[in-house]
């Protein structure tokens, strides 16, 4: 027996694992706690143990029990034990346990960063994988920038296992690390091509989520995504691109409209419900970034309201769902298209679903129009009386005050209407919403001026029948009207028809039930409302009747006094003393009423809800610096408060301190708002300018007393809000016919004049007249003032961290910092094959230093120069008319691809460049030595002219032009178009004062017999080039040719370009119209050209010296391309003389088969060539300050030598 | 960003991570659970699978998208920037994962072995953002790991090792298992979201 015990207490210690413990706790239902502190015992036992495994299973089952909300994290320094452990299994216990419980509070997180570093580099994948997964759980700012590198390293791990896992955690490294954003970023990019779909995925994820919180950082990589949009079949690549697209229209217009078709193909052709359902709302994004322009505009909406709908109508509740939150996003900009479907919304609105019922409460609130409001509504109050739940019924509440309150009261016709609504909405039972009511009857009777004599007897009224709201139920929110209404009553007391019955309503005894702010407007507004009646009362000289209603204030107010709410008692015993005193003024018989009114004169305005804030600091005055100096320590300020209570009795306790009450209040407020935080039903709604009233506090301290229900519970004259849109009805019925007849006349007056107005005739909005003459009253701010929303922004926004221009160039400061003297022992340290992207930029030890310095500011220079380029480069993707266009796709799609090659080849100059680079240096310095001087040579416009050579050889070639060697005859001028009456050739030289301007010379030849007039040239403007047109002239102009051709004659006229990116070739469509006058008669021909801007056309033949060329290939700030062409059989001078003419460049040096040569391009990008002649081949390598201008000048050379 | 919990109604939770929230007390965390769960549970079958957030979840960009299958709900709690049908889909990945994993999963298995849940779930969705929707490629990455387990003798072996020989002097066996019908869960075979 005695065996068995401790063989099973042995057992249980060491036996005891997951299983058994889950097991344990559903057996031990009844004394689950006890059981459990009893299975944390044995915990911490086995956690003593030194067997790792022991300590494996006992972490393992404290995860469990952490899950069932039991702490943990005494146990973390074990969990880190387990981590270490050197057997996977138990490692991954351990990282379980730590993504489970760690947080940035824990702080022995920071002992972990060695071994995680340990683990990523493990040589088994799956300790690395299990590390990563932990670690984006619970990475920290410091975890993140000691490891930023080693995970930057995992990124091109030969796994794509790890490769994916450590993409993804990047996002979490760039949170809390944000500096390691930019280092990292490019090769970020780079895995967004990853012949690995899941790798791909990852990548597209991070960026997504990187690119949806500072989108405008992101639009750069708009081409690249693209690409991958048009190309991907994984849907879930698929659709988080789409919703990247969608964050970024809304910042590049021009994107929205290449994205229509390839979406709208999609939504067309796609079977997943979920891919179309992202596209649609992207075609949503874009067409509410696309204000105008779009030519089939129309067709995408309808397009996409109509498949909408097709979800709404779905059986699929998730899908219906989804339809109505889309619509609502159509909605704001494209009311029209929706409100078509007005009907299956209000259906919607009696779906059994909650969710579903709330988004179409949304939809509603945008699709109500002046013509609709009421009947909108007045569906609404049918569902009001209908709703079970006091939640859903609370949030119709809310929507019915959004929508009639919503732009300023727009949609309101009749205010009596809305008073009516609001009245009878105060018979809501339980509603938490009191407070709106209020803030809206105060609202509109501040401001609708016209409305307040209806406003104060229907308050009136509401007084009358406080019993009947307040009485109903105990946790009531609805007598918070009585505020409003007391506080109407009294402000407005003039428009009241009897006021002397509401002062007794007010002053009945039930009014104690109420809340101490209500009691308390109470009180004060008596007071005006007595004011009001006295004055009366003199004016008519009833002194008795003045005299009695003193008597009556002053018998009535003692209840009052007695309060136990401060601020009414205070009030009420303040009044009471005036009371008295006017009283015995009275007797006297001094007539008092003048100097009562006196105490409420003047009128309130409505103030903004900011105004406060935007009150300017008066200059000279310091916020914060103490009036009093501060008092010391020494006198308790707890003290204080206590004599002031001794001080209850009596009554004019003048030092009282109102802080007492806002504590309270504070306190009250406080105590709400955590109820609001935890309750799940509370939705947050947007902040409407009539939250004032949201601070007032709660009502569920109200002392509950039962009130006798001897007064009978009718309700007289609460005014029925259907009646009113019967009258409305009427009304507008009444107006149309008066203004058809006005029309009419107006239609006899003026004839047919005015058919387009006629035609226009439909009962639009604007033609409602508000039937009140309404006066909303703009809510005042102070002067100086300026509207703006920058204080609603939060400044503790996390991703504001993450706001990093990515485009610019790395700088050698931006490394991720590395732990050297750890990875000194292991010689394949991972930074040293790793860092790359940063070392790679930081050039040339060797350089002195001040040169370096040199070299830092030009490079500061070229990366903004760089870094417009960008821009200039997605303008002109986005200018590329959209690929599917016609038979011109083709280059455009190679546009497309060669924008997408330049970052690439941008981000990484490789070693060999360099090495190259320094071939070239040497090369250089030997020739340097030579010290050869060139003479400059204007080769512009001078083509046919040949300046003798004075110097050497290196001299004659210049041009291309050695004396011994006749060149044959070239022409820059090439064919643009041709038929039976002209032929036009043209050349293009840029223009080295205005760098974005190439002028096009044009030679027209009349071919013809007949006479050539009223020539016009037009050209179909890109966004990247554009025809300068004369002044006043519309872009669809053309622009006149100056002169008239006869029969055989030829012309030169040139025609100014501005073009925005020179670094890709382009063309442009245009059109020559111009009257062909023979002896028959005249007629009207055109000839269509396309013009074509080579980058070639860019350059400008520049000379220059050897030094500076040495000095330039140095500075390593160019990038590299080089091309070969085989088959070339022209000699070398021949070969330099074409690339000299027809891609106007110069050349520097030449050494027998070699030669330098260099050029400029207008916006100053530096050219330089080496073109070195084989056997029969030519190669040129060249440089230049931008890859994608390189690479498409050489292209074209290409094409020149092609032809040699 | 997602945050997945997976929930039996009358028993606690099989399976809770927590991302954002990880950070707050564990009261919270239970009370995040609790209110969950009574949000979800008092949701007819067929009304839709999403629900707005509250304040407790992180605020009006958050939705709790859930689906149910026999007792079991697996409820993701995601922000904006993931797609709801997308998320519909990524839970029936993971459950079909998690049937294959464990050769026709029941609730009990869920209960038994949340460890290896976690881990599977950690091959579906890591730090919050989704890594693998490809089911062959989760579960082959799955099985790899449980075979290095395998190799290594496994996390309960050692001790059982160590107490082995007492283990074995001949005493009735209580047993292990207690039988508790097993409620399988119907996975309906939607195509495959990938």
């Amino acid at each position: 027996m005695a065996l068995k015990i401790v063989k099973g207490s042995i057992d249980r210690m060491f036996d005891k694992n997951l299983q058994d413990l889950v097991r344990g706790i559903r057996n031990h239902k009844e004394d689950e706690a006890k059981y459990i502190s009893q299975c944390i015992d044995e915990i911490k036992q086995e956690l003593k143990q030194d067997n790792i495994a022991v300590k494996a299973n006992a972490v393992c089952k404290l995860t469990y029990l952490q899950m069932l909300g039991y702490d943990i994290s005494w146990a973390a320094f074990n969990i880190i034990e387990v981590m270490s452990a050197s057997k996977f299994t138990f490692k991954r216990v351990g990282y379980l346990a730590a993504s489970q419980c760690f947080h940035e509070g824990t702080d022995v997180i920071m002992l972990t960063t060695n071994q995680i570093r340990k683990d990523l580099s493990s040589p088994n994948q799956y300790d690395t994988g299990v590390a990563l997964t932990g670690l984006s759980c619970f990475v920290t700012p410091d975890l993140a920038r000691d490891l930023a590198n080693d995970i930057m390293t995992l990124m091109s791990h030969t796994k794509p296992y790890i490769r994916k896992k450590a993409v993804l955690i990047m996002y979490k490294v760039f949170l809390k690390y944000p500096e390691s954003l930019r280092p990292a970023f490019p090769r970020l990019k780079e895995k967004l091509e990853d012949p690995d779909p899941g790798v791909q995925s990852a990548a597209v994820n991070v960026i997504c989520e990187l690119a949806r919180r500072n989108p405008k950082n992101y639009l750069s990589l708009a081409p690249l995504f693209f690409k991958l949009m048009t190309s991907s079949t994984n849907n879930w690549v698929l659709i988080k691109i789409i919703k990247l697209f969608g964050a970024l229209t809304p910042l590049e217009p021009r994107l929205g409209k290449k994205l229509i078709e390839p979406l709208t193909n999609l939504i067309h052709s796609t079977s997943a419900m979920s891919l179309l359902y992202e596209c649609v709302n992207t075609v949503i994004a874009v067409l509410i970034s696309l204000s105008s322009g779009m030519p089939n505009h129309s067709a995408s909406i309808q397009l996409c309201v109509q498949k909408l709908r097709i979800l709404i109508e779905d059986s699929d509740q998730n899908l219906k769902y989804l339809g109505l939150l889309a619509m609502s996003k159509i909605l704001k900009t494209h009311p029209k298209s929706v409100q078509s479907h007005k009907d299956l919304i209000l259906q919607c609105l009696d779906d059994k679903d909650e969710s579903i019922r709330l988004r179409a409460l949304d939809l509603l609130y945008g699709m109500v129009s002046k013509k609709n409001l009421m009947e909108i509504v007045k569906k609404l109050m049918i569902h009001v009386d209908k709703a079970e739940g006091t939640t859903y019924r609370d949030e119709l509440l809310t929507k019915i005050i959004d929508i009639c309150s919503q732009a300023n009261y727009q949609y309101i016709t009749n205010f009596e209407w809305y008073i009516s609504i609001l009245v009878e909405l105060t018979r809501l039972e339980g509603t938490r919403h009191g407070h709106l009511i209020a803030a809206q009857m105060l609202d509109v009777a501040i401001r609708v001026k016209a409305i307040r004599k209806f406003a104060v007897s229907q308050m009136a009224m509401l007084l009358d029948n406080a019993h009947s709201i307040a009485s109903n139920t105990q946790r009531n929110g609805i007598c918070e009207v009585l505020y409003a209404a007391a506080w109407i009553c009294g402000e407005f007391s003039e428009h009241l028809q009897e006021p002397h019955q509401t002062l007794e309503a007010m002053l009945r005894p039930k009014v104690t039930t109420l809340p101490g702010h209500i009691q308390a407007v109470y009180v004060q507004n008596m007071v005006k409302l007595y004011a009001s009646i006295l004055q009366q009362k003199e004016q008519s000289e009833e002194k008795e009747a003045a005299q009695e209603i003193t008597q009556l204030m002053i018998d009535r107010l003692p209840q009052f006094v007695q309060s136990a709410d401060l601020e009414v008692q205070e009030r009420a015993s303040c009044i009471l003393q005036l009371m008295k005193y006017i009283q015995k003024l009275q007797t006297k018989e001094v007539p008092v009423a003048e100097e009562v009114i006196a105490l409420f004169a003047g009128e309130l305005n409505p103030v903004a809800p900011k105004a406060q804030k935007k009150v300017p600091v008066p200059e000279g005055l310091d916020l914060d610096a103490w009036i009093n100096e501060p008092p010391s320590d020494s006198d308790s300020e707890d003290e204080k408060p206590q004599t002031i209570f001794h001080d209850e009795e009596q009554r004019h306790s003048k030092h009282r301190q109102p802080e007492i009450d806002e504590e309270e209040l504070a306190r009250r407020r406080e105590a709400r708002k955590q109820e609001q935080a935890n309750n799940p039903f509370y939705i947050k709604s947007s902040p409407s300018p009539q939250k004032r009233y949201q601070d007032t506090p709660g009502v569920e301290h109200i002392p509950v007393v039962q009130i006798d229900l001897s007064v009978p519970l009718k309700v007289p004259g609460i005014p029925m809000s259907d009646q009113y849109v019967k009258l409305e009805e009427e009304r507008r019925h009444k107006q149309k016919l008066e203004k058809d007849k006005k029309k009419k006349k107006q239609k006899k007056e003026k004839k047919g004049k005015h058919r387009r107005h006629n035609s226009l005739h439909t009962e639009s909005d604007e033609d409602i007249a508000p039937a009140q003459q309404v006066d909303i009253i703009t809510e005042e701010m102070p002067e100086n003032a300026l509207p703006s929303d920058e204080d609603d922004k939060d400044p503790n926004d996390p991703y504001k961290a993450l706001d990093i221009d990515l485009d610019k160039p790395l700088a050698d400061s931006e490394k991720l910092p590395v732990q050297r003297h750890r990875n000194a022992e292991t010689p394949k340290s991972p930074e040293k094959e790793e860092i790359p992207v940063i070392e790679k930029k930081s050039k040339k030890p060797k350089k002195k230093e001040k040169k370096h310095k040199e070299k830092e500011r030009e490079k500061e220079k070229k990366k903004e120069k760089e870094k417009e380029k960008k821009g200039e480069d997605l303008d002109f993707w986005l200018s590329a008319a959209p690929p599917a266009a016609s038979t011109a796709q083709s280059p455009n799609e190679s546009n497309v691809n060669t924008v997408m090659a330049v970052p690439e080849d941008y981000e990484e100059p490789k070693k060999e460049e360099r090495e190259d680079e320094e071939d070239d240096e040497e090369k250089k310095s030997s020739k340097h030595k030579k010290k050869k001087h060139k003479k400059e040579k204007d080769k512009k416009k001078s083509k046919k002219k040949k300046h003798p050579s004075e110097d050497e050889q290196v001299e004659a070639i210049q041009n291309g032009a050695l004396d011994d060697e006749p060149l044959p005859p070239m022409s820059s001028y090439c064919l643009l178009a041709e038929n039976s009456f002209i032929k036009m050739t043209y050349d293009i030289q840029g223009n080295l004062q205005k760098d974005s301007q190439v002028t096009v010379s044009v030679i027209f030849e009349n071919k013809s017999d007949s006479f050539l007039k009223s020539m016009e040239l037009n050209v179909l403007d890109s966004l990247n080039a554009k025809m300068s047109r004369p002044e006043g002239a519309s872009v669809h102009d053309g622009v006149p040719v100056p002169f008239q051709l006869p029969p055989g004659i030829s012309n030169e006229a040139q025609f100014v370009f501005t073009v925005q990116s020179i670094i890709m070739a382009q063309k442009l469509k245009g059109t020559l119209s111009f009257i062909v006058k023979n002896d028959e008669g005249s007629t009207h021909e055109k000839l269509d050209f396309k013009l074509h801007f080579s980058c070639t056309s860019y350059l400008i033949t520049t000379p220059c010296y050897s030094d500076a060329f040495a000095k330039l290939l140095e500075s390593g700030e160019l990038s590299m391309n080089s091309i070969k062409v085989d088959g070339i059989s022209i000699s070398f001078q021949h070969l330099l003389a074409k690339i000299c003419f027809h891609h106007h460049f110069s050349v520097v040096e030449r050494v027998d088969s070699c030669a330098s040569m260099y050029s400029r391009s207008i916006q100053g990008h530096h050219v330089c060539l080496l073109v070195k002649k084989g056997e029969n081949s030519v190669s040129v390598d060249g440089k230049c300050s931008d890859p994608t201008l390189l690479s498409n000048l050489l292209d074209e050379m290409k094409e020149t030598l092609a032809k040699c | 960003m997602l945050q997945p919990a997976c929930d039996t109604p009358p028993l606690p939770p099989v399976l809770l991570s927590f991302l954002a929230l990880r950070s707050k007390p564990e009261e919270i965390q239970q009370q995040i659970v609790r209110e969950t769960f009574h949000l979800v549970l008092k949701r007819d079958d067929n009304i839709c699978n999403f629900l707005e957030g509250g304040s407790l979840i992180g605020g009006s960009d958050y939705k709790l998208i859930y689906r149910h299958y026999a007792t079991l709900y697996f409820v993701f709690c995601v922000d904006s920037s993931e797609s709801e049908l997308g998320i519909l889909d990524l839970i029936q990945v993971f459950v079909e994962t998690l049937d294959k994993c464990f050769e026709n999963v029941c609730e009990l298995d869920l209960i038994f072995h949340m460890d290896k849940v976690h881990y599977i779930l950690q091959e579906v969705v890591m730090g919050g953002m989704v890594l693998e929707t490809n089911m062959n490629e989760i579960v082959a990455q799955i099985e790899a790991q449980n075979k290095l387990e395998k190799s290594e003798g496994g996390l309960s072996a050692a001790p059982a090792r160590a107490v082995s020989a007492v283990k074995n002097i001949n005493l009735p066996e209580i047993p292990r298992n207690i039988n508790i019908g097993d409620i399988n869960i119907k996975v309906p075979n939607l195509s495959q979201f990938v």
